[in-house]
């Protein structure tokens, strides 16, 4: 592939499980494809160079920022958005768990936060603290102190570990 | 900021991506993760005519344990290696320093080639391959295949001995040596922020090897004998890397961690408590 630096390139990925189009400049970011071209306005952008996490989305189940990458590499890959998380039910369990902890003030850089957590809960079902510190590590928030969102990501932990233990098991425990 | 415009090449073959390469010259700039390069675009240091992307060349993606070394291939990102079942083992020292490198978040995109290409003499992936004694494979349009010792490799700040029409294929970090020990330690303002000052160490029965980041323009290892009191090496060490001032450290604290901390390295390596909350920090 081989695209002018002028050219508008048509870039078909899968943003929350539907296959969406666009166009985009080679230099297009992805964050502001989402935005400007797909009108997901959930995933805000900060810093534009990496340094806030505010932009993070999941890229085939990972959680990378949308500003260090260009729209045209996103092509064909499973996009993930903070607007795949609430459900016709409501809130997830995760957002929950942010809204009980306070583990929001203006909500700016929180639409990225999710989206890591997100993957950090996929990936590590019985996380410490310092494991869910070391992730938030890749995000700033100036409002809360982050002990908040600490609290939340580890009581989403624990209740899909007890959600997940058969019911033989829970018999046997409450014996 | 919005990177200034270039022309987007996706090559489907490393010979391709060569021939790209030397077409364009001082005026093309490779992307395989992008958790560097974006960033220095964005911000607009580097304007590019051309960005060759090299994500959509298959046969780059493979991690491989052979006879002496384990290889990595440019498509790897840092988090799959970090994720590979058998590298506490065959590599210890990158077990403990890639949790250092960045962000969870830029570990999910950025490549352990991209990290050895870039060269910032500060960065962690440089250093481990210099402290071990590792290779660069480099390949280039006609196909021809070149290795380069990392010391020979790493020539000053973001500066390599790579071509101009030269691909790295992939980097070669020899497998862990029966009764070494390997440790990592760095100090940085905040974790995933730039090393102040990074050390590695290998230590043998008889000798120590320290590599340091953060200090010189490229990351450097010393082999010393492994006495009871490593003071006058470390305090040589320390001196022969020309440390300067900067808005980060000054030169003196430089010195001083690459004293204090490669005493502790040497002796067993900061506590677990201390690690963490290092970490933390």
């Amino acid at each position: 592939m081989h695209a002018r630096a002028d050219q508008r390139i048509r870039v078909t990925l899968t943003l929350n499980g539907r296959e969406r189009s666009g166009y985009a400049e080679p230099r297009t970011q992805l964050c502001d494809f989402l935005r400007h071209e797909l009108g997901a306005t959930g995933t805000h952008v900060g810093c534009e160079h990496g340094v806030c996490g505010a932009c993070t989305v999941r890229v085939d189940g990972r959680a990378s920022r949308s500003c260090l990458m260009l729209a045209v590499q996103a092509e064909g890959r499973r996009l993930d958005t903070v607007e795949s998380l609430a459900g016709e039910e409501g809130l997830s369990d995760l957002q929950q768990a942010f809204r009980r902890h306070h583990a929001l003030q203006c909500g700016f850089c929180t639409a990225g936060i999710l989206m890591s957590c997100e993957e950090f809960l996929d990936r590590v079902a019985d996380p410490s603290e310092a494991q869910v510190r070391d992730m938030l590590s890749g995000h700033l928030c100036r409002c809360t102190g982050y002990t908040g969102m600490v609290q939340a990501v580890l009581e989403v932990a624990r209740t899909h570990r007890e959600a997940a233990v058969p019911d033989s098991q829970q018999e046997n425990n409450d014996v | 900021m919005k990177p200034a415009a270039f022309d987007y090449l996706r090559p489907s073959s490393r010979r391709e991506a060569c021939e790209l390469l030397y077409e364009a010259g001082d005026d093309a700039r490779l992307i395989a993760g992008g958790q560097s390069l974006m960033a220095v675009l964005n911000m607009r240091l580097a304007q590019p005519k051309r960005l060759i992307d090299i994500a959509g060349i298959e046969d780059l993606h493979y991690i491989e344990r052979r006879d002496d070394h384990l290889a990595v291939g440019a498509g790897v990102t840092q988090a799959e290696l970090l994720e590979y079942p058998g590298l506490a083992g065959a590599v210890p020292l990158l077990a403990q320093a890639m949790p250092w490198i960045g962000h969870w978040q830029t570990r999910n995109r950025g490549t352990v080639c991209g990290s050895i290409a870039h060269a910032d003499p500060s960065a962690e992936l440089p250093l481990c391959l210099a402290t071990l004694g590792g290779e660069v494979v480099l390949e280039n349009r006609r196909g021809k295949v070149r290795r380069v010792a990392a010391r020979d490799f790493f020539q000053g700040v973001l500066t390599t001995d790579r071509h101009p029409d030269e691909l790295i294929t992939e980097v070669r970090f020899p497998l862990a040596r029966p009764g070494a020990e390997y440790r990592f330690h760095e100090v940085a303002m905040r974790h995933g922020d730039f090393a102040i000052v990074a050390l590695a160490a290998v230590i043998d029965s008889d000798r120590v090897t320290l590599g340091v980041g953060g200090v010189a323009d490229r990351p450097v290892s010393r082999e010393f004998a492994r006495h009871d009191d490593p003071s006058e090496a470390l305090n040589a060490l320390a001196w022969s890397l020309g440390a300067e001032d900067d808005a980060h450290a000054t030169a003196a604290y430089r010195r001083q961690l690459i004293r204090e901390l490669g005493r502790e390295l040497i002796a067993g390596g900061p506590s677990d408590e201390e690690s963490a909350h290092a970490r933390q920090g």
